[in-house]
């Protein structure tokens, strides 16, 4: 990085590095100067209100304050006329082919395959770790794909995946692998239509194991020892602590890591953005949101998919808050 | 129902730490067996073996005929109630006592049967819908107990299953346990560190010290008779008096008195040891006496204990209530020589 293009405005770099931490003293100062003065009562009430009001201002000037301006913008054409549902018509035409259906189609595979998956291999892996000398070296391995951006892990995948005319030496490893070994004709696994989303899919759940193994491994090792010891005296086999002991008592974890997995899911798009662009009926509503708004040109239309994900995101997030309460509470 | 041998048992869990040592004991069918010792000695891990809950580094343990050494725990037919009680969070106090039962695959209505039979015993009748955490901490004993009584188990474990009980409800449970053991018919084997509920409980008392099982016997022979100088001090409170002695011509002289020994010993120098109650203001002609200088005086009612000193040894006497002393006295007790124990110096061995 070129340093000195900082330096061309230095009054900038001034105010960034003195005036913010200066803003930000003076306001906490302030505040607390001003409550102090408040009667003894009031005090209590006021003062979180001081320290949440800056989250809650950046919350709403980003956050909020933008997914309002979508919900107007998914009501009005490209001139800034109200076209009422319109917008979400045309994203709703031609079941199953037309719109975004084909986008709908992909989310609702990403949302059962790479959830069901990665809350399965997740178990799995902690299960047996569990059991394993070195246990954290093996589970850092697993752990390493979540420390590769999404998008560098689209390239590995994408190369993974690479397809050679039958003819040509296949540089794809699972190419190479289907040629060399199997003795099969390459495939193409990104073009192909039957299995172009799954192969996508499976690039996520490599890069997305280990963090679900992380987390229910933490909830394994909190089981006590001497349940699963009063278990064995009790006559149960391995198999059975796990479904009748260990199982239930990680589920509200496995709940939280599950609805966490399905808005994943819901808004999957760096993957299938670098592998594929949603080209071959690859499709997500994510890509098809930025599609339609930088390259289509069409801010309505974008904001009314934008907006058919919120509302399939907001039930989802409830309940994992929820749950996630709960398995607090059980601590 | 069983007996359980341990045969020459040790466990080692490096080769430098060893917990358990040639640990040899015979329990026999439907005895109430008390294993007890100072924290840390090993008694756990002696239990645990048996339940097949730590591996046997040498030796045998044998249920019945059967030696257990590599059978996997579940298939011991063995019940273990464990000091954290260990319930199962997530079932209800009915599911945590079915479930072994559901492991022997026994039909739903004798599990119902035997479950309702066990909650009748244990008065748990009106909590079998609740879970673990909406119950008393005597409650969730005694849901552990029952989970351990529904499946007529071979041999019964318990591991310091009382410690975490108010003094008031220990001692009711005391009780119970030896009605529960009279009723059951079966094997029980109980580990505690204390003595008082070792003494009160066990038809015999296993002694640990240090991984070193140091006499086994009814609570009286382990009382009047104890076989070394741990054992001594281990059992009685408070402890029993040690006086550092020397032999002369039948007698054992301590700094502050003479004590005739009732047979002649080998050694010319010992311990001498009497417990407090030996010790008593009724004065016999014939009989030994020691004068002590009261330092202490506790009345508890049915008791009097006096702390003081006889020449340059620290005594305790337990006397009757009615004697008037008061601290800075010098008073003047008997010795009943039947009381009396000696120990060797180095080995600390018994010697009389
Ligand atoms: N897994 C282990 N590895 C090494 N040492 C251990 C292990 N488990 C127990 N020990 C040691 O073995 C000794 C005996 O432990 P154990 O639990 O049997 O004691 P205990 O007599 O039951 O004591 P307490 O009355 O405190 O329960 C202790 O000194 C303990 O530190
Ligand atoms: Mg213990």
């Amino acid at each position: 990085m070129d340093l000195s293009l900082l330096l061309t405005d230095v009054p900038t770099l001034v105010v960034v590095i003195v005036g913010v931490p200066a803003v930000l003293g003076a306001y906490i100062l302030g505040g607390e100067f001003l409550v102090r003065r408040l009667p003894d009562r009031a005090r209590g009430s006021v003062r979180p209100w001081i320290w949440v009001a800056p989250a809650l201002f950046f919350v709403t000037a980003f956050l909020v304050a933008p997914a309002i301006g979508t919900v107007f913008t998914s009501f009005q054409s490209h001139g800034g006329d109200w076209i009422g549902l319109t917008n979400y018509q045309r994203q709703l035409v031609d079941f199953p082919n037309g719109g975004a259906w084909i986008a709908i189609r992909n989310n609702l595979y990403w949302l059962v395959l790479y959830t069901l998956f990665v809350l399965f291999f997740g178990l799995l892996l902690a299960v047996l770790f569990d059991r394993v000398p070195y246990e954290s070296v093996v589970k850092s391995l697993i752990f390493m794909p979540m420390a590769i951006s999404a998008v560098a892990l689209g390239v590995i995948w994408k190369f993974m995946f690479w397809y050679q005319p039958a003819d040509a030496p296949q540089t794809g490893t699972l190419n190479a692998i289907v040629v060399n070994v199997f003795h099969q004709a390459p495939k193409t696994w990104l073009t192909d239509p039957n299995v172009n989303n799954f192969a996508l899919i499976a690039a996520a759940i490599w890069g997305i194991t280990g963090f679900s193994m992380v987390i229910l491994s933490a909830a394994l090792k909190g089981i006590p020892a001497d349940l699963l010891e009063a278990a064995r005296v009790d006559g149960a086999g391995e198999i059975t602590i796990f479904r009748r002991v260990i199982f239930p008592l990680m589920m509200p974890t496995v709940v939280v890591v599950g609805t966490t997995l399905v808005i994943f899911a819901l808004k999957a798009f760096d993957i299938v953005y670098v592998m594929t662009a949603g080209n071959f009926g690859t499709d997500v509503l994510a890509n098809r949101m930025y599609k339609l708004l930088y390259q289509a040109d069409n801010p309505g239309g974008a904001s009314a998919v934008a907006i058919i994900l919120l509302l399939a995101v907001i039930p989802v997030l409830i309940f994992n808050l929820r749950q996630f309460r709960a398995v607090e509470a059980r601590r | 129902m069983s007996s359980v041998t341990y045969d020459h048992v040790v466990k080692r869990y490096t080769s430098d730490l060893t917990v358990v040592k040639d640990f040899n004991v015979e329990i026999a069918d439907k005895e109430f067996m008390v294993l007890v010792g100072p924290s840390g000695c090993g008694k756990s891990t002696a239990l645990r073996m048996l339940a097949g809950l730590e591996t046997i580094t040498e030796g045998q343990i044998r249920i019945g005929d059967r030696v257990v050494n590599h059978v996997a725990a579940k298939d011991r037919d063995i019940a273990m109630v464990f000091q954290s009680y260990a319930l199962y969070p997530h079932m209800s106090v009915f599911d945590n006592m079915a479930f072994p039962l559901q492991m022997k695959k026994m039909s739903r209505s004798e599990i119902d049967k035997r479950v309702k039979q066990a909650s009748g015993i244990l008065g748990l009748d009106n909590f079998l819908k609740r879970k673990p955490k909406a119950l008393s901490g005597g409650q969730r004993q005694r849901v552990a107990l029952g989970r351990a009584i529904v499946r007529n188990p071979k041999v019964f474990l318990l591991d310091e299953p009382l410690s975490n009980l108010d003094a008031k409800l220990r001692g009711q449970t005391r009780v119970e346990l030896q009605k529960l053991h009279r009723d059951l018919e079966t094997t029980f084997i109980y580990v505690t560190h204390d003595q008082v509920e070792a003494m009160t409980m066990g038809d015999r008392i296993a002694i640990m010290n240090a991984g070193i099982l140091q006499q086994v016997g009814a609570p009286g022979e382990i009382y009047d008779h104890p076989a070394n100088l741990f054992v001594a001090g281990f059992i009685g409170t408070p402890t029993m008096n040690f006086v550092p002695v020397t032999m002369e011509n039948g007698n054992a002289k301590a700094s502050g008195f003479d004590v005739k020994l009732p047979k002649p010993v080998g050694a010319d120098k010992g311990i001498l040891g009497f417990r407090p109650e030996a010790l008593t203001d009724r004065i016999q002609d014939d009989g030994s006496t020691l004068e002590i200088k009261v330092e202490v005086v506790e009345r508890l009612g049915s008791d009097q204990f006096l702390y003081g000193t006889a020449g340059e040894d620290t005594i305790t006497a337990r006397v009757d209530p009615r004697m008037k002393v008061a601290p800075g006295d010098r008073a003047r007790l008997g010795l009943d020589l039947r009381g009396i124990h000696l120990f060797d110096s180095q080995t600390e061995k018994a010697l009389l």
